[in-house]
C-alpha cells in the first residue's frame, strides 16, 4: 500500500477533506471512496471520455489523473451540474433529442459538452464534434448528440 | 505497482530540482502518460512520487530578444490556443490526442516520454528547438542546454540524467518568411498515436525554400530530422521536379518498421505522400 496524502478540495460546491493513497486516481476517488457513481469507469487509459470531470474549469480524463494532485482544486462531476432534482439544460436536451440510449457515455458526453459550450457559445456543427472526439459513444450514431448541443448553443448563444 | 514512500508537490524549481538530486523520483505532471504506462505494468513508481504541477513559474509561453520560451508544464491546450505559439506548433497541438488529454498533458511530459511517434516533438525539431536541463550541482541550480535533435536515443530514452529536471523549450522566434507545416495519419483524426508525422519549414522567400527542416515521427526508433531531404531542398524553387526528388529523399531518410500499427512498406508510402502534400502547402502560402 502507498503512502497517503492528505487532500483538501472543492466537490460540486461542497469542500471535502480526504486521505488518499498517492497512487489514487480521481476516478477511483469518486466511485469507491466519495461514492458517487455518475462518472464511469470504462477504458481506464483515456480513450472513451466517460470519465471526464471538470477541474478549475477545464475538463480532463479523471482516470488518467492522481488523487494526490487534486489538492486546492475545484472539480465538477454530472452530480454537480444540475440543481437537485432538476436538470441542467444539457442534460434536458439529451433527452428531448433523444440523444441518450445505453447512457453509459452520457456523463462524461454532458461534461464535455457542457465544457465547450462554456467555451465558446457560437459553437458550429464541426466545433462540436472536434471537441466531442475524446468521448466515444457505442449507441446514438453521434446524431443526435450533436443536435441536443446544437439546440443549447441556439438558446444560450 | 510498486509502493510509493513518499509524496512530494514542490512550490519552487530549485526545490524540485534538488529533490531529484537524492535519486529515486518518479515525476508527475500531467499524468496521461504515467497513468496507464503504470497500470499496464511498462512502468514502476519510484519510492518517491513528485508532483510538479505546483512549480509556478515552470509554466507558460514567452517571448524574449527573439527566443521563444515555453515552460515544460505549459499545456498542448495552452500551447493550442496561444499566439505566441509558430503555427506548425498550433498544428501539431490540435491533433494531439482529445480535448480532456491536451487540458492536462504538458509539453515537457510529452517530449520526456520519448515516444518516436510524440506528436509535439515533430515540429519543435522543425523549430530547431532547444531543450532546458536543470540539475543541483554544488548548492545551486545548474541549466544546460541541449539541441532536441540529440535529445532522443531510442524508444522512451533520452540523454536526460535522473537527477535532471526538463524545465523549458527554447527556439529562435520565426521570422516573417517562415512557413511551416505538420501532418500526422492514423485512423481516425481523434485519440491516434502517429502511424506516420512529418513536419516541414523554412523560410519561403521569393520562390525559394531556405534554412529547411524536416522532421519524421514514428519512422525510425527516436522522432528524427530527414537530412537528405532537407539538403535536397535547400536553397531550391519548389517545382513538381524537386518536390517529387525530395519526397524520394524522405522515403531514404526513413527507417520505418512493422509494428502493430503499420507496415514498413505503408509508412515509407506515406512519408513521400505527406512530403509531397506539405511542399505543397509551402508553395501556396
Amino acid at each position: 500500500m502507498s503512502v497517503k496524502t492528505e487532500l483538501n478540495f472543492t466537490l460540486n460546491g461542497r469542500p471535502v477533506n480526504i486521505e488518499v493513497p498517492v497512487d489514487m486516481t480521481v476516478l477511483n476517488l469518486l466511485r469507491e471512496n466519495l461514492d458517487l457513481k455518475g462518472t464511469k469507469y470504462a477504458c481506464g487509459e483515456g480513450e472513451c471520455g466517460a470519465c471526464t470531470i471538470e477541474v478549475d474549469g477545464t475538463t480532463i480524463n479523471s482516470c488518467l489523473m492522481y488523487a494526490a494532485d487534486l489538492n486546492g482544486r475545484t472539480v465538477m462531476t454530472i452530480e454537480g451540474l444540475g440543481a437537485g432534482n432538476k436538470m441542467h439544460p444539457m442534460q434536458q436536451s439529451f433527452v428531448d433529442h433523444g440523444a441518450v440510449q445505453c447512457g453509459f457515455c452520457m456523463p462524461g458526453m454532458i461534461i464535455q459538452a457542457n465544457y465547450l459550450v462554456k467555451q465558446n457559445p457560437d459553437l458550429t456543427r464541426e466545433e462540436m464534434k472536434r471537441g466531442l472526439e475524446g468521448n466515444i459513444c457505442r449507441c446514438t450514431g453521434y446524431t443526435k448528440v450533436l443536435d441536443a448541443v446544437a439546440a443549447i448553443v441556439g438558446a444560450e448563444g | 505497482m510498486s509502493e510509493i514512500e513518499k509524496y512530494i508537490a514542490p512550490d519552487t524549481v530549485s526545490d524540485a530540482v534538488k529533490a531529484l538530486s537524492s535519486g529515486g523520483v518518479t515525476i508527475l505532471a500531467g499524468g496521461t502518460d504515467l497513468t496507464p504506462q503504470v497500470d499496464a505494468g511498462r512502468r514502476s513508481h519510484a519510492p518517491t512520487l513528485m508532483n510538479i504541477r505546483r512549480v509556478d513559474d515552470l509554466s507558460g509561453i514567452t517571448q524574449n530578444k527573439g527566443e521563444t520560451r515555453i515552460g515544460c508544464l505549459t499545456t498542448v491546450s495552452e500551447i493550442k490556443q496561444s499566439d505566441l505559439a509558430p503555427a506548425i506548433l498550433r498544428q501539431a497541438a490540435d491533433h494531439f490526442a482529445s480535448e480532456q488529454i491536451r487540458n492536462a498533458a504538458t509539453l515537457g511530459g510529452n517530449i520526456c516520454n520519448a515516444s518516436p511517434a510524440g506528436d509535439m516533438i515533430n515540429p519543435l525539431l522543425v523549430l530547431d528547438a532547444s531543450v532546458e536541463l536543470a540539475s543541483w550541482k554544488e548548492g545551486a541550480m545548474e541549466v544546460r542546454r541541449e539541441p532536441i535533435s540529440r535529445f532522443f536515443t531510442g524508444p522512451g530514452k533520452t540523454i536526460k540524467h535522473d537527477n535532471e529536471l526538463l524545465i523549458a523549450v527554447v527556439f529562435d522566434t520565426p521570422g516573417p518568411d517562415f512557413v511551416g507545416y505538420f501532418r500526422k495519419s492514423g485512423p481516425r483524426p481523434a485519440l491516434e498515436i502517429s502511424t506516420v508525422s512529418v513536419g516541414i519549414g523554412g523560410d519561403y522567400k521569393d520562390g525559394a525554400f531556405h534554412n529547411v527542416r524536416v522532421a519524421f515521427g514514428a519512422v525510425g526508433p527516436t522522432p528524427l530530422r530527414g537530412k537528405a531531404t532537407e539538403a535536397m531542398l535547400e536553397g531550391q524553387a519548389l517545382t513538381a521536379e524537386v518536390i517529387d526528388k525530395a519526397a524520394r529523399a524522405a522515403q531514404d531518410d526513413a527507417t520505418p518498421i512493422d509494428d502493430i500499427r503499420a507496415t514498413s512498406w505503408y509508412r515509407t508510402h506515406l512519408i513521400a505522400v505527406f512530403t509531397e502534400e506539405l511542399l505543397n502547402n509551402v508553395c501556396q502560402n
